[in-house]
């Protein structure tokens, strides 16, 4: 059963408390973009086996949206923060990076 | 294991075999297949040794002549998500692609046993989809009418009709009242073990390779080509590479270098004791995402929903086995004192329109199948024909519409709705 804290009101919540919103940190295509930027944007999700940040809605608690990175290949999860951020905040790089020495974020990559 | 390349052709299964051995203790059976080490260079290689990469080795040897086949697998034959699902075959569908590749692949199984020589159990005992919403109710009316011009035969049956092919269910849940069902006739289950291990053996007797617990480490290439892979058992050189990886297809992508729009998921099934003969009819419940159907040793066979987020741990969560068996308790009240014996979980990659990716990649050489998502076993044949048609001759009608680039073209295939989520 995945736990994930609650950035915003303070709880470990479990799964059935929570609803998975895929992947975060999504750039929004618009008028004037190609087919591909609108394919990328639309379809083209990040699948890693590994490392992967993505965004929670703590439905059945504060309804809040809040992001989180968590290993696909294990569950473990690195570390969870506000919706309102453009990229993983220090310590969650951190905590990421303590376990995949090589994980670079994705604008830096 | 040593190299048995050059050991005895395979013996016919028949009665007489089967005589011939009862009568000598059973001491005469080879094995079903070999085990060589890899050769240096094959014409084609494909990764992934489940029933979609068979099937694809298979109709690569048997219809177009290509038997300088490896087929190479990271774990053991058949141990993904061939040995995972549900073993449900139908082919009701509601789009024309979809109708067209899935109904190939139910003709292909009804004759499949004669075909391998090797008994995969095909069981077209019967398939209802219970509709158990006026939403289904209209949606499979609909589908009725679809898989009518498409010459696919499905019909729709009431309640009481429903309740006649399955006596153990009840029609008048509160909360889940059975309104009619989605009925085709057609639809079973086979033995999913047997289905893999059957294209194995015919593909080992064409003389191809089949290399076990070799895990693809690189996809080589030159000049946008594919030339080979780099293997935990060394390089292998090869013409044409297809990925048929099911979940793991992205991160086999990112070693040849391009992405797919697919993501993986956990899909769970689990299986009660057995008990006597009580139900011959395989029953989806869509709505609650829960499937029933009884196995040969009696075991009551129960598919379940996706977990709703990235994974790749083969496991599921504990609350959607919960809900699953919680809604089925209501629909099918007898089962409710049976205890669970196994629970297990398969990596299945889900495209965004439901709909398989049989298509060229960005890469010269190399094809890809995958986007089956939670209802591969029942394509795997006529899968394996269409991928083998597309690598042999570059291009296939069954495939033709599966395109990976549909989804920037806006050409979606929509099964989300017809296969109600899961298939």
């Amino acid at each position: 059963m995945l736990i994930l804290h609650c950035p915003y009101c303070g709880i470990d919540a479990e799964e059935t408390e929570l609803a998975a919103g895929g992947e975060a940190h999504l750039k929004r295509a618009t008028v004037g973009d190609s087919d591909a930027a609108f394919e990328e944007y639309l379809f083209m999700r990040e699948n890693k086996k590994g490392v992967h940040l993505e965004r929670w809605r703590h439905a059945y608690g504060c309804g809040k949206w809040f992001l989180a990175a968590r290993d696909t290949a294990t569950l473990e999860v690195y570390g969870t923060y506000p919706a309102q951020t453009q990229e993983p905040p220090q310590e969650v790089k951190d905590a990421i990076r303590a376990k995949h020495p090589g994980w670079a974020w994705k604008e830096n990559a | 294991m040593t190299n048995t390349r050059d050991s005895v052709p395979m013996k016919r299964y028949s009665v007489f075999a089967v005589a011939r051995e009862g009568l000598r203790y059973h001491t005469g059976w080879g094995r079903a297949w070999r085990s060589p080490a890899p050769k240096k260079k094959y014409d084609v290689i494909i990764v992934g040794a489940g029933g979609h990469g068979l099937a694809t080795a298979y109709y690569l040897g048997k219809n177009y002549g290509i038997t300088n086949v490896a087929i190479i697998e990271k774990g053991w034959l058949g141990g993904g998500n061939t040995g995972r699902n549900t073993t449900i075959i139908r082919s009701n569908y509601l789009q024309d692609p979809s109708a067209a590749i899935y109904d190939k692949a139910l003709s292909l199984y009804e004759s499949l046993s004669q075909d391998l020589n090797y008994n995969i159990m095909f069981s077209p005992r019967g398939l209802i989809m219970l509709a158990q919403t006026h939403h289904e109710v209209r949606g499979y009316l609909r589908t009725v009418r679809a898989n009518e011009l498409q010459g696919v035969a499905t019909k729709w049956i009431n309640a009481e009709q429903v309740k006649e092919l399955c006596p153990i269910i009840n029609i008048d849940g509160p909360r889940y009242p059975v309104m009619g069902g989605l009925y085709q006739e057609r639809g079973g289950t086979a033995r999913h073990d047997a289905v893999a291990w059957g294209y194995a053996r015919a593909c080992s007797d064409m003389g191809m390779d089949i290399i076990q617990k070799c895990e693809v480490t690189d996809v080589r290439r030159e000049n946008g080509k594919v030339v080979g892979v780099s293997t935990t058992k060394g390089d292998i050189d090869c013409d044409k590479l297809g990925m048929v990886v099911a979940g793991h297809t992205s991160v086999l992508a990112e070693k040849a270098g391009f992405r797919l729009p697919i993501e993986s998921v956990a899909l769970q099934a689990l299986v009660s004791e057995p008990i006597k003969p009580c139900m011959d009819v395989v029953v989806m419940a869509n709505t609650v995402h829960g499937y029933l159907s009884q196995s040969d040793k009696g075991e009551m066979v129960i598919g379940g929903g996706t977990d709703s987020f990235n994974n790749y741990t083969q496991r599921g969560s504990f609350h959607h086995a919960e809900e699953t068996v919680r809604a089925l308790v209501e629909t099918f009240p007898m089962i409710s004192r049976l205890k669970m014996l196994r629970q297990w979980g398969g990596i299945v990659d889900m495209t965004g329109d439901r709909s398989p990716i049989i298509s060229k990649t960005p890469v010269d050489g190399i094809f890809v199948n995958c986007g089956w998502g939670t209802g591969g076993f029942k394509a795997i044949p006529g899968s394996g024909w269409a991928m083998a048609e597309l690598m042999a001759k570059g291009h296939s009608p069954l495939a033709e519409e599966f395109d990976m680039y549909r989804f920037r073209e806006g050409k979606f295939i929509d099964e989300s709705v017809a296969a109600g989520v899961a298939h």
